[in-house]
C-alpha cells in the first residue's frame, strides 16, 4: 500500500519525528545531552571496577593498539558498549514505537514505519555524539584511528539497518501480543553477554575450540551478528586494522535479511494496528 | 446498494466523485478471551475466541465533488468506521474507497501534539503529519497562529495550555492543511463561541472552493443546516442516500419507535405518604405514546397512590430536556387543589399544543402539600419522551412560539 512517494513525501515526517523524540528527550532536565554521556561512562567505570579491580581479571586486550595499562581496559570497553547501547536502546524503543504512538496510529493516516525510522535516527544522533567524544579520547591516548573514519561510519549506518529491521518486527508483534517487551528483556541480557562486549574475543581461547556437532562453539559464537559488528568496532578502533572483510560481508548479510524479514511481517500485520492497539 | 445523485446544486458539483466507495466490509473482531499474553495464546493452540462483527457490510456509494455530505445514523452504525476507512485509518476486508486529491481528517485534534514541545513546534510536526511541506508550514503559518488565536502562547509549551487552546490549535493545523476533501468526525463543536463562528466561516470557504467536507454527526441540526446531502447507515449497510431534510425526517421517525419508558436512571425522595407511580404522556386519542409531535395536543397523566389520606396535595412538574436544560415547571396550586385525595387514582395536564421543539425531553415530578412544607414525592426523570417534528418543522431552542408571520409589502 505504501508507496515510494508517500515515502519521499514522508521525508519530513521522519525528520520531523525524530527531533520529536531528540527534544522530548531531554527536555527539563538539567544536564539534559550529558546524560547521552554520563550512561555510558558510569557502566564502563562500573565494569571497570568490577571486573579489573573486584575479579582482578586479566582483560587487557592483545594486539596492536597504543593502549596500555589502566586505561586500556575502559576504553576497550566503551569501543563495544557505545554500539551494543545503540542496539538496546533501538530495540526498546522500537517495542514501544507503535503503542506508545497509539493516539497518532488511530488517528491519523501516515506510513507506519516512519515511527521506527524516527526511532533509530534519534538514537543514531546520540550514538554519533558518544562515538566522537570516545574517538577524541582515543586520539588523546595515542590510538590514531581517523584512517578507518569511512568505513566505521558504513558500519555504523549498517547497524542502523539492522536495528530498524527488529524494531519493525518486535514493534508489529508487540501490537499483538504484549509480553513481546518482557522477553526482550531478558533476551537484551542474554544477548549482551553472548557479544564480546565487556570481554575481548580472545578470551574465550580454549572454549571456543570445543567442537558442538562437527563445529567449532566459536562458529556458533560468530552466528551472532552483533559479535561481528563489536568486532569491527574493536579492530577499526582499539587494534587499528581493516575489519575481517568475512566479518563485513556477514554484518551486511544480517542487517538486509533483517530489515527484509521486519518490513515483511510489518506489512502483514499493518492493516489491523490501528483496530489492536 | 448505489445511489446516485442527480440533483444540480451548487456549482461545481458535477465534476464526478470525490470518494467512490465500492463495496466495502469491514469486520471486527470481538475477543471474548483475547490472547494478549503469548502464554495465552498457547494455551489455547493459538486461537483467540472471537465474534466477527460486520461494522460495514457491502457500502457502495460515492460522494460528489464539492459540497459538504453527511453521515447519520446510530452509535455502532458504522459511520466512524466508513470514515476511518476513507481516511486510510483502518482497511477494509473487502472493497474499496477511492479518494480524488489530497484527504485530511478531524479525527482528533491535536493527536500527535507532544507535550513538551512548544505550540511552534507542535505546529511544524503536527502540520508534517498531516502531510504538509516545511515551505508549506512556513507559508501559513501566521494563519495557522491567527486563526487559533494564540499568539501569545505559541512558544509555551503545549502542556501549559488550556483544553480549548490544545483542541484549538489542533483544528487550526488540520484545517489549514488545505485538503480536497475533508473529514469530520464530530469535532465541530469546539472552542467559544467566536472559534466556532470562525470554523464555520472555514467550512463555508472551503466549500465555496468546490472542495469536498464529509461530517459524522450525532447533531442532526448540524447536519440538516451544513449538509447539501446525507446518508443514513444503519447496522453497517447504507439505509438511504437523499437530501438531509427529509432523510433526517425518516431517519428520526425510524429510530425513535424504539424507545421504550426509560426506567430508572432518576432520583428520588420524599415521605412517601403519596407517591407517583406511573407518568404517561397521551397523544390526541388518549393513548399513551413516548413521542409526539411539536405542536400536537398531548397530556400528562400522573397516577397516584396514597397510604392513607393526604389532605390538599399539590402537584407539580417540570420538563428537561435530556441535555438539563429546565424548560418549563408548574404546579396544580394555583387552580385546582383538591381537598384531599386516597387510594388510586390520576391526575391530567391537558395541553391544546405542545409547545416543546423537537428533541427529548425527561419529566419531573412531585407531589407536596399546600403549605409546601411536606413532600410526599419528588421523582426526576420519571418519564423520557420524544418530540418530533411537526408544527413548526424546523424551530430552534426550547420553545417553539406560537404565532403567525404576515408579509405586508
Amino acid at each position: 500500500m505504501t508507496t515510494l512517494a508517500e515515502y519521499r513525501a514522508s521525508r519530513e515526517l521522519l525528520g520531523n519525528l525524530t527531533q520529536r523524540e531528540l527534544r522530548g528527550k531531554y527536555k527539563r532536565s538539567a544536564l539534559g545531552w550529558a546524560w547521552s554521556l554520563i550512561n555510558p561512562l558510569a557502566l564502563a567505570v562500573m565494569f571497570t571496577f568490577v571486573f579489573g579491580v573486584v575479579f582482578q581479571a586479566r582483560l587487557a586486550p592483545v594486539g596492536n593498539t597504543e593502549l596500555e595499562g589502566i586505561t586500556a581496559y575502559p576504553l576497550f570497553l566503551l569501543c563495544g558498549l557505545l554500539p551494543w547501547a545503540f542496539l538496546a536502546n533501538g530495540v526498546n524503543g522500537g517495542i514501544g514505537a507503535l503503542v506508545a504512538n497509539s493516539n497518532l496510529v488511530k488517528k491519523v493516516y501516515f506510513p507506519r514505519e516512519i515511527l521506527l525510522g524516527a526511532n533509530t535516527l534519534a538514537l543514531l544522533v546520540s550514538l554519533l555524539i558518544e562515538m566522537s567524544v570516545l574517538g577524541v579520547a582515543l586520539l588523546l591516548f595515542g590510538n590514531v584511528w581517523l584512517q578507518f573514519l569511512p568505513l566505521i561510519l558504513v558500519v555504523v549506518a549498517l547497524q542502523s539497518v539492522f536495528v530498524t529491521g527488529i524494531g519493525l518486527l518486535l514493534s508489529a508483534l508487540n501490537v499483538y501480543f504484549r509480553d513481546v517487551q518482557h522477553f526482550v528483556g531478558i533476551g537484551l541480557q542474554l544477548w549482551f553477554y553472548a557479544t564480546p562486549v565487556i570481554y575481548p574475543i580472545t578470551l574465550l581461547g580454549n572454549i571456543a575450540d570445543r567442537e558442538f556437532l562437527g563445529i567449532s562453539l566459536l562458529s556458533y559464537y560468530k552466528l551472532n551478528p552483533m559479535t561481528a559488528f563489536v568486532e569491527m568496532y574493536h579492530q577499526m578502533l582499539f587494534f587499528l586494522q581493516w575489519p575481517d572483510w568475512e566479518l563485513f560481508l556477514y554484518a551486511t548479510f544480517c542487517s538486509f535479511a533483517m530489515l527484509a524479514f521486519g518490513l515483511y511481517v510489518f506489512k502483514k500485520l499493518e492493516p489491523r494496528f490501528a483496530e489492536e492497539l | 446498494m448505489t445511489a446516485l445523485v442527480s440533483t444540480a446544486r451548487s456549482k461545481g458539483r458535477d465534476r464526478g466523485a470525490a470518494v467512490r466507495v465500492e463495496g466495502v466490509s469491514k469486520r471486527f473482531r470481538l475477543y471474548q478471551e483475547r490472547n494478549q499474553t503469548l502464554k495465552a495464546a498457547m494455551m489455547r493452540g493459538g486461537r483467540a475466541t472471537y465474534e466477527d462483527f460486520w461494522a460495514l457490510r457491502d457500502v457502495s456509494f460515492e460522494i460528489p465533488t464539492g459540497g459538504v455530505f453527511g453521515l447519520i445514523g446510530q452509535n455502532g452504525s458504522g459511520k466512524s468506521t466508513l470514515l476511518k476507512c476513507m481516511a486510510k485509518i483502518l482497511t477494509p476486508d473487502e472493497g474499496r474507497i477511492t479518494v480524488n486529491g489530497k484527504i485530511s481528517a478531524l479525527l482528533e485534534l491535536g493527536a500527535g501534539f507532544h507535550q513538551e514541545l512548544s505550540g511552534r513546534e507542535n505546529v511544524y510536526l503536527n502540520g508534517s503529519i498531516l502531510g504538509l511541506s516545511r515551505k508549506e508550514i512556513d507559508r501559513k503559518f501566521d494563519e495557522i497562529v491567527d486563526f487559533a488565536g494564540l499568539d501569545q502562547f505559541i512558544d509555551t509549551p503545549v502542556k501549559n495550555y488550556s483544553s480549548g487552546m490544545y483542541v484549538r490549535l489542533g483544528f487550526s493545523v488540520a484545517i489549514n492543511v488545505d485538503p480536497d476533501v475533508l473529514l469530520v468526525d464530530e469535532v465541530l463543536a469546539v472552542g467559544d463561541e467566536a472559534f466556532q463562528r470562525k470554523c464555520d466561516e472555514k467550512f463555508a470557504d472551503l466549500r465555496d472552493a468546490g472542495k469536498t467536507i464529509i461530517v459524522v454527526s450525532h447533531s442532526l441540526s448540524t447536519v440538516r443546516t451544513m449538509c447539501d446531502e446525507a446518508a443514513w447507515l444503519e447496522h453497517g449497510v447504507v439505509k438511504e442516500i437523499g437530501v438531509p431534510g427529509l432523510l433526517i425526517e425518516k431517519y428520526v421517525e425510524n429510530t425513535h419507535v424504539e424507545r421504550v419508558a426509560a426506567e430508572g436512571g432518576g432520583s428520588r425522595w420524599g415521605t412517601g405518604q403519596a407517591r407517583v407511580e406511573k407518568v404517561e404522556l397521551l397523544d390526541e386519542h388518549g393513548d399513551p405514546v413516548l413521542r409526539v409531535r411539536a405542536g400536537a395536543p398531548a397530556t400528562l397523566r400522573f397516577h397516584y397512590e396514597t397510604q392513607g389520606p393526604i389532605v390538599k396535595p399539590v402537584f407539580g412538574f417540570g420538563i428537561h430536556r435530556i441535555d438539563g436544560t429546565h424548560a418549563t415547571g408548574v404546579n396544580s396550586r394555583e387552580t385546582i387543589v383538591p381537598d384531599r385525595i386516597e387510594g388510586t387514582g390520576h391526575v391530567d395536564f391537558a395541553m391544546a399544543a405542545l409547545p416543546l421543539v423537537q428533541g427529548s425531553y425527561d419529566v419531573t415530578v412531585a407531589i407536596v402539600d399546600d403549605s409546601n412544607l411536606h413532600t410526599f414525592d419528588y421523582r426526576t426523570k420519571a418519564l423520557r419522551f420524544d418530540v418530533g417534528s411537526g408544527r413548526p418543522r424546523e424551530a430552534e431552542g426550547v420553545f417553539a412560539i406560537d404565532g403567525r408571520w404576515s408579509f405586508e409589502s
